[in-house]
């Protein structure tokens, strides 16, 4: 049987900038994984890993990571997407530089 | 020091116009990712977790003061104001961006300096022992022969599309500080009959499937070294496996045909070459042996260095455990750990680099090592200038007396920064010093080598760790495999794997107890970790760490 699908969020990196970026609703690319669009539906999901891979003068290296809903949008549900959001533990750099963002 | 040629100038120019137009390409959309990628990773240019990653090669671990200074003017223009020292004796910038990537390689060129083939299936940065040219007990200087072979394997034609990657490690002591044990191929050069050459050592590897490399010839001399090299890649280019990228390495050649079948091959590949080697690599070999001469030694008393060492404490600790013995008895070689504790394992800022750089050029000869443990060398010291030098590296936190301790760590960027990575491991070698700093307890536990890799691609050497560390992902949680009892010298070793795994916050207090068991278990202070893990084995370590498993089985 295949497995139930879980929710999804499209994430790239950003071609110039090289950093983390989430696909929204209204065909932006967020820094913010809260303002991604959470995709419940499998057929959708592929739908908009299309629309992102058509932008590849954009972005890099798009695919769909798990997520979860949380109070203020999405929120991931494995660590390897927490730190992508965030950035690396040793220092505050990454997005916890510029727009900190509270660890689960 | 190794001084480009015209020719190595004019192709680096040339290669970094290229790569220049490139970039541009692909940001105005006439190249795709996949079409650039291959372009980017032969010029050491990575996308990884949160920005790109250049990759710049720092051959043989040798750097002058200029080029030192260079890495921190990069560092510092167009990265974070830090770079970070690798395993293979390289530098990674984790922040650059795509545009400006052109500009800082061009900025290396100023001093001799590139990325290319860090990355890719290509003959990778060649490394040396860090302490080449200065060690007491080496044959010859590894480095000259290194060179050759950085300009033998760079951009050479036969070796540009091959199964995998490719790593050499050359070492002139049979102390083997180069890990030559666990490279594709490894060299130890030797004197026979007043003849230099090499012993070959073929088919080592880390990874997924670790294993020591084997002797391919007790004995090539340097006419027939080069010619023999490139039968021997060139064997592996034509059998190595290409249907599965994890059976590509040279090591799963040798281990599926014979180290013997691989010698006969490698023979007759050889005879099929060696008249297309006239003797150029030999007289290249010379003109680059030139620029490696040794400095001119300065004279001098060493009675301040006696004074300092007999009345202060801190430096005679520093000394003791961060100094090792010279070809010339009134030098010294300094490891400069960066390494403090709580600290980024092989993270310099730049202000680091700088007064290392001018520590070099005052003090040490102009001249600055890399190791694979991922510490800074000054590899000619007068013993008279040891004092000012650590008064210096006290000022900006570099004096940290702990090389070849427990705080002395490997460890590869981990999921703080890699995207192969599936754990942490910066984090948890940083937590392991700093603990151990507390407990005040490292140089009572003397010469122990912890190694953390956070994936199974093994980047920080844990199978040779005397405790090798792994970092996995485990049904979505960091979880921690230990192994113990490796060794990455002349008596290479891969590590034993204690059992189950220990979760994020449970592995420092098991390298703990592997730690209490150790002293426990020592006949005496002079037997070291790996000493006792050889004589009593794996049963008191696992019986500390399991408890409940020995519990339940009596």
């Amino acid at each position: 049987m295949p497995r139930a699908f879980t929710p999804k969020v499209v994430t790239a990196n950003h071609l110039l900038e090289g950093d983390v970026i989430y696909l929204t609703e209204d065909d932006r690319w967020s820094r913010d994984l809260s303002e991604a669009e959470l995709i419940t539906d499998e057929a959708h999901a592929q739908v908009r890993l299309l629309d992102a891979e058509r932008q590849a003068n954009v972005i890099v290296g798009a695919y769909l990571a798990d997520a979860v809903a949380g109070e203020n949008g999405p929120e991931p549900s494995h660590f390897r997407e927490d730190f992508r959001r965030t950035g690396p533990s040793n220092y505050a750099h990454g997005k916890q530089e510029t727009s900190p963002q509270p660890r689960t | 020091m190794y001084r480009y040629s015209e020719f190595d100038t004019a192709f680096l120019a040339e290669r970094n116009k290229q790569f220049r137009a490139q970039v541009e390409r692909r940001i105005d959309g006439s190249l795709t990712e996949d079409e650039f990628k291959p372009l980017r990773l032969m010029n050491g240019l990575y996308l990884q977790l949160h920005a790109y990653m250049l990759r710049v090669a720092i051959p043989y671990g040798t750097l002058s003061s200029a080029q030192m200074r260079q890495l921190a003017l990069l560092a510092e223009k167009w990265d974070k104001g830090y770079g970070h020292f690798t395993t293979r004796q390289n530098i990674q910038y984790n922040w650059p961006k795509l545009k400006d990537v052109p500009d800082m390689l061009d900025a290396l060129a100023e001093v001799g300096m590139h990325a290319i083939q860090t990355s890719g299936n290509t003959i990778r940065n060649v490394t040396a022992d860090h302490f080449a040219g200065a060690a007491a007990d080496e044959v010859a200087d590894p480095r000259p022969y290194a060179e050759l072979l950085r300009q033998w394997s760079t951009d050479h034609p036969e070796f540009q599309f091959m199964p995998r990657k490719f790593k050499i490690a050359i070492t002139g002591s049979e102390n083997d500080r180069a890990v030559i044990k666990a490279h594709d191929i490894g060299l130890q050069l030797i004197e026979r009959d007043g003849v230099l050459g090499a012993r070959v050592i073929v088919g080592g590897g880390l990874g997924r499937t670790p294993m020591i490399g084997k002797e391919l010839s007790d004995f090539v001399a340097f006419d027939d070294l080069l010619a023999y090299l490139e039968a021997t890649v060139s064997v592996w280019n034509q059998i190595g496996r290409r249907d599965n990228k994890y059976k590509a390495r040279i090591k799963i050649t040798v281990h599926e045909n014979g180290i013997d079948t691989i010698r006969a091959k490698v023979n007759e590949r050889f005879l099929q070459i060696r008249p297309q080697f006239k003797g150029a690599d030999m007289a290249l070999l010379d003109e680059i042996k030139t620029h490696f001469a040794a400095p001119d030694f300065r004279q001098g008393s060493a009675a301040s260095f006696e004074s300092a060492y007999t009345n202060d404490p801190v430096f005679r600790s520093w000394v003791d455990t961060n100094i090792a013995p010279h070809k010339n008895a009134d030098h010294a070689i300094v490891t400069i750990s960066i390494k403090k504790h709580g600290a980024t394992p092989g993270d310099a800022t730049t202000e680091q680099m700088r007064v290392m750089a001018d520590l070099a050029e005052e003090f040490a000869y102009d001249e600055l090592r890399i190791s694979h443990e991922q510490n800074v060398i000054l590899p000619h010291v007068h013993k008279s200038d040891l004092p000012a030098i650590h008064a210096k590296l006290k000022e900006h936190e570099l004096a940290t007396a702990n090389i070849g301790l427990i705080s002395d760590i490997i460890a590869c960027p981990g999921m703080d920064y890699c995207a192969l990575a599936t754990a942490r491991s910066i984090p948890v070698a940083q937590e392991i010093a700093t603990r151990f700093d507390d407990l005040k307890l490292e140089h009572d536990i003397g010469n122990l080598k912890i190694k953390i890799s956070g994936c199974i691609n093994a980047c920080g050497h844990h199978h040779v760790g005397h405790i090798g560390i792994l970092g996995l992902d485990r049904a979505g949680v960091e979880n921690y495999q230990i192994t113990l009892g490796g060794d990455g010298t002349e008596t290479a070793a891969i590590g034993d794997r204690t059992g189950p795994g220990f979760a994020y916050d449970e592995i420092v207090p098991a390298v703990e107890r592997i730690v209490n068991t150790y002293l426990e278990q020592r006949d005496s202070a002079d037997e070291e970790f790996l000493q006792t893990y050889r004589r009593v084995g794996m049963a008191p370590f696992k019986a500390a760490l399991y408890p409940e498993a020995q519990a339940n089985a009596a």
